[in-house]
């Protein structure tokens, strides 16, 4: 009589697979998954309670370091609520460097997230290109705020740099030069057979639980619930834009894939618009107290984030710290629905699942 | 740091822009101010951290603590008091527009006394009527108080009695009338007093959206787990009970999420005291 | 070389074949030196990248300076690994890797056996490397070892069955198991390589061939997103590099098979260029069947277990059995 017998296997926190460390305890019988344990933490950095020591514009790179793919919507969460709170008026030009940043910043983090997700599916030649794409924006970044991941470049009120000679232009060149790529990067993969054969139907929930599980992003939107918090809660300057959200039917792997590569194309319409209504000078810093104190109460902002909604709770004594500043980070959120997808699937779907969430580890632990 | 070296130069530039600003009408609140943080050398630490490292403030945190306070609250009284100017002068500029005058009323009315009526706000009403539904269908002792943020896009805000607090939330996903089948966040706060739990609640089809909070006691406090009712609060939830020591009762698995299991303490918590002073 | 082979075995002889083993093997080593460095730099170029270009002039010496490394590296053995397994893994998927590439014939006269079931000898060789290769996942001790050993056996066995029925075709038309044997039957125009005849056998036997040689599509076994790096995670130094050379023996063997059995050997596509030596025709063909292979490796994501499984089994095995039945009407038509 031939006995089988459950395998319990440590999936992190040093695997390739799970962008960072993070790790999962699958019970694995043979190659299909049982059970799995997200276990996490191991990236806790404590952010929101060295915020509390920290006077508002010293947090700002904190939150460079929680979504480090995607620093630039993490860093207008923050200075976005402070404002808020405090009602102050942001100059035209620093809302238009705002949204020209983050869209790219959007666009970028997709890109990281379309090449690792092909590296995870096996195929390495995709992440090369995505890489080769992103160094523009990051270059573009770079010669903004002299920094390439960890950018600090908001402020409460506007933002630190003013956009220095020709960058405008770069990134008008950048907007056809990205779209051709992108006609490349579906050229390249999504018609693979083998790559559809990988992703489609895997990962499947319906809208109900999306919701109930508080999914937000392209995890949100694949299962056919259309929010977006640009469009139906808009912030910053977004209702100017003409702009449509992608949704999913099926809430598998492949509308997620389908989502975030049209949200490519729907940021670089948006930044078209920017650069046509750009404005041409202007301040870049809004008339803001000397000492940002915002008043006692509390606020909760939030953006959508490449990743999803990604929020910021204040709760502000009246004080140039925060009394309590929590992050609604969306990768430690979508993240909870994983040990539920992964059971019955097998080893290889565990890293096209989780793939799939898109998450940053930084901001699951935070 | 370089951000605390880029940080001095602009924020000195944005004094000037400020004191230009308002050179006139407000002169005196901000010799006020000024005078304040001549004074008082705990602002100075708290406003511009360049001038002295984290460690240092922390280590003079107790004897800094009272004079700190109080500073803070005079310069707070004198903020208000320059925020109202400010204001006044925004209403003047911006007398033609309808909206600017409301919004400089309504943060005129903020600074200046709480009690004073003030223009009731557009979500009023739905405040009322959730209010109202949860106070037929649970009892009037559900819910503690009911308000609008103001600050916070005239949100409605409930504060609802924790031994109701799960039949609420059920009632709150599952009304016809609300169905605010959506969790967005949920966060904890230590209040020194007491402990408080926030919930922030939508609806997405017709983008309603509330702001729930549930208060329990700093000491073994219990507060109901809504798992059950929406599955994001499970890993939140958790979040709260490893950096704040909520307990959440009938939660499926309550166990700490950031911090090692063996940890002491719950770091979120205002009287937490690190293991290592230094760290 | 007909000659030494027919000769009695006498110690001048046995020299001689021990010499040109040794040679042999030389050979093989430096290829796969400058297989991997050429494979770096082509997937490199195909992915705007350089490739290894500091060690040496053109980064030629990038290969060996890794050779260098890995024999110096620490040996390492896990504390709970099963010692005699574990060494003796490598060796023993080296060792058949190199034997198979006894039976390659490279042109008319250059030739190291005559054996007249070289296709069989071949194909039975290559199978007892899967051996070393579960041995050295169940020696590991470790648990994405172990399931990395445990998919490419799976993998072996199912991919072993289709390799061999569609090269059954080339042997019903060349009606000999002799590499020599078969890759003179296609001599002639291009149009008497095995490939036209056999285009159905043909694509089998690439697919099969490159899951029976773990690389992409089908690196399952060693999956470095998934299992780490599978079957070979808790080795290092020159028992890795045991591994790695094995692999890409097979890839120089893989070729060098494809090229004989469908891709006319040593022949020239037209017999008016016969002027060229068929030795450089036979590299020719076999350069263009690696570059295919690099090919496919930058392009392809990787495939998952069950759908290899069922491609082998329920696509790859019955279309070779129809290849068969085409063959044997093809035969019945034309001959």
């Amino acid at each position: 009589m031939i006995r089988t017998e459950e395998l319990l296997l440590n999936v992190g926190p040093q695997h390739p697979s799970t962008h960072g460390v993070f790790r999962i305890i699958v019970k694995i019988d043979g190659e299909v998954i049982t059970e799995a344990i997200p276990v996490m933490g191991y990236l806790h950095r404590g952010t929101e309670k060295l915020a509390e020591s920290l006077n508002y514009t010293q947090i700002i790179p904190y939150t460079d370091r929680m979504d480090y793919v995607s620093a630039m919507t993490s860093n207008y969460v923050l200075v976005h609520a402070v404002e808020t709170m405090m009602n102050l008026e942001i100059p035209e030009r620093a809302q238009y460097l705002r949204l020209v940043v983050m869209e790219l910043q959007r666009v970028a983090s997709h890109l990281v997230w379309w090449g690792t997700y092909l590296l995870d599916i096996g195929a390495m030649t995709p992440f090369l290109y995505a890489f080769r794409d992103r160094e523009k924006i990051i270059d573009m970044f770079n010669e903004l705020c002299g920094a390439r991941l960890t950018y600090n470049y908001m402020r409460v009120g506007g933002v630190k740099w003013d956009a220095p000679v020709g960058w405008i232009d770069k990134v008008r060149e950048f907007i056809p030069y990205m779209r051709k790529n992108l006609e490349e990067f579906h050229n390249l993969v999504s018609g693979n057979e083998i790559f559809l054969a990988r992703i489609k139907g895997i990962g499947k929930y319906d809208a109900q639980t999306a919701i109930d599980y508080g999914l937000s992003g392209a995890n949100l939107r694949s299962a056919g619930v259309k929010w977006d918090l640009r469009k139906d809660q808009p912030y910053s300057i977004y209702d100017r834009f003409d702009f449509d959200i992608p949704v999913g039917v099926n809430g598998d792997c492949y509308d997620r894939y389908v989502i975030r590569m049209e949200e490519i194309r729907q940021s670089l319409r948006i930044l078209e618009q920017a650069m046509a209504q750009f404005p041409t000078d202007g301040d870049i810093m809004g008339k803001v107290p000397r000492i940002i104190r915002p008043p006692e109460g509390e606020v909760y902002v939030r953006i959508e984030s490449p990743r999803g909604e990604i929020g910021c709770h204040i709760v502000s004594r009246g004080k140039a710290e925060p009394y309590r500043l929590k992050f609604r980070r969306p990768s430690f959120v979508n993240l909870q629905i994983l040990p539920k997808l992964l059971v019955g699937e097998t080893m290889t779907n565990l890293v096209t699942i989780l793939g799939g969430i898109d998450i940053v580890v930084g901001e699951v632990d935070a | 740091m370089s951000e605390d070296q880029d940080k001095n130069p602009e924020a000195t530039g944005k004094v000037e822009v400020t004191d230009e600003g308002k050179a006139t009408p407000t002169e005196q609140t901000v010799e006020k101010i000024k005078e304040i943080q001549a004074t008082d050398p705990s602002i100075q630490t708290t406003s511009e951290p360049s001038d002295a490292p984290a460690a240092e403030i922390q280590e003079d945190v107790d004897a800094e603590k009272e004079a700190k306070l109080k500073a803070n609250r005079e310069a707070r009284a004198a903020r208000d008091a320059a925020r109202a100017e400010a204001a006044k002068l925004k209403a003047a500029e911006a007398a033609g527009v309808a909206g600017a005058t409301g919004a400089a009323k309504a943060v005129e009315g903020d600074a200046t006394e709480p009690e004073q009526p003030k223009a009731p706000s557009p979500n009023q009403p739905k405040l009322d009527r959730i209010v109202q539904i949860i106070k037929e269908s649970i009892g009037e002792q559900a819910v503690v108080e009911a308000y609008i943020n103001e600050k916070d896009r005239e949100l409605p805000c409930l504060i609802i009695d924790k031994n109701h607090w799960l039949e609420t939330a059920l009632l709150l996903r599952d009304n016809p009338e609300l169905e605010l089948h959506y969790l967005r966040n949920v966060s904890g706060t230590d209040q020194e007093t007491h402990m408080e739990v926030a919930y922030y609640l939508i609806n997405l089809n017709n983008k309603q959206d509330y702001f729930i909070k549930v208060k329990t006691d700093r000491d073994g406090g219990e507060i109901p787990s809504v798992t059950s009712v929406w599955q994001t609060a499970n890993w939140n939830e958790r979040e709260i009970y490893d950096l704040l020591g909520v307990n959440f009762s009938d939660h499926p698995d309550l166990r700490r999420i950031m911090m090692p299991d063996d940890w002491v303490g719950y770091p979120l918590r205002k009287d937490y005291e690190p293991i290592d002073p230094e760290v | 070389m007909e000659d030494f082979l027919q000769k009695t075995l006498g110690w001048g002889n046995f020299t001689i074949f021990a010499i040109s083993a040794i040679a042999m093997l030389l050979i093989s080593l430096g290829f796969v030196t400058y297989f991997i460095y050429f494979e770096r730099k082509v997937i490199g170029w195909m992915q705007f990248r350089i490739g290894p270009n500091r060690t040496g002039p053109l980064g030629l010496l990038q290969s060996v300076a890794d050779v260098a490394k890995l024999l110096m590296k620490e040996d390492t053995i896990p504390k709970k690994a099963d010692k005699a397994l574990f060494i003796l893994a490598p060796v023993i998927t080296y060792v058949p890797s190199f034997m198979v590439l006894a039976v390659i014939p490279y042109s008319e006269t250059l030739y190291f056996t005559d054996l007249n079931v070289g296709l069989l000898y071949y194909i039975a060789l290559s199978g007892i490397s899967t051996i070393g290769i579960v041995l050295g996942g169940w020696a590991s001790n470790n648990k994405y070892a172990l399931l990395g050993g445990m998919r490419s056996a799976a993998q072996m066995v199912s991919y072993e069955i289709p390799l061999v029925i569609s090269v059954t075709g080339v042997i019903m038309i060349s009606g000999s198991l002799n590499l020599r044997m078969i890759a003179m039957g296609q001599e002639g125009w291009f149009w008497h390589w095995n490939i036209v005849p056999q285009i159905l056998g043909f694509v089998i036997f690439t697919i099969a061939a490159i899951a029976e040689l773990n690389r992409t599509p089908f690196d399952l076994p060693e999956a470095e997103s998934e299992l780490i790096s599978g079957y070979h995670v808790e080795y290092s130094g020159f028992r890795f590099a045991f591994f790695m050379l094995s692999e890409y023996t097979y890839v120089y063997a893989i070729a060098a098979l494809t090229t004989v059995l469908f891709l006319g050997g040593w022949y020239a596509p037209a017999p008016f260029l016969d002027f060229i030596p068929g030795l450089i025709w036979f590299f020719a063909k076999f350069a263009f069947v690696v570059f295919f292979l690099f090919w496919i490796r930058a392009t392809l994501p990787r495939i998952r277990i069950d759908q290899l499984m069922s491609l082998g089994w329920k696509w790859l095995l019955p279309l070779s059995l129809l290849n068969l039945f085409l063959t044997a009407i093809y035969m019945e038509i034309f001959r």
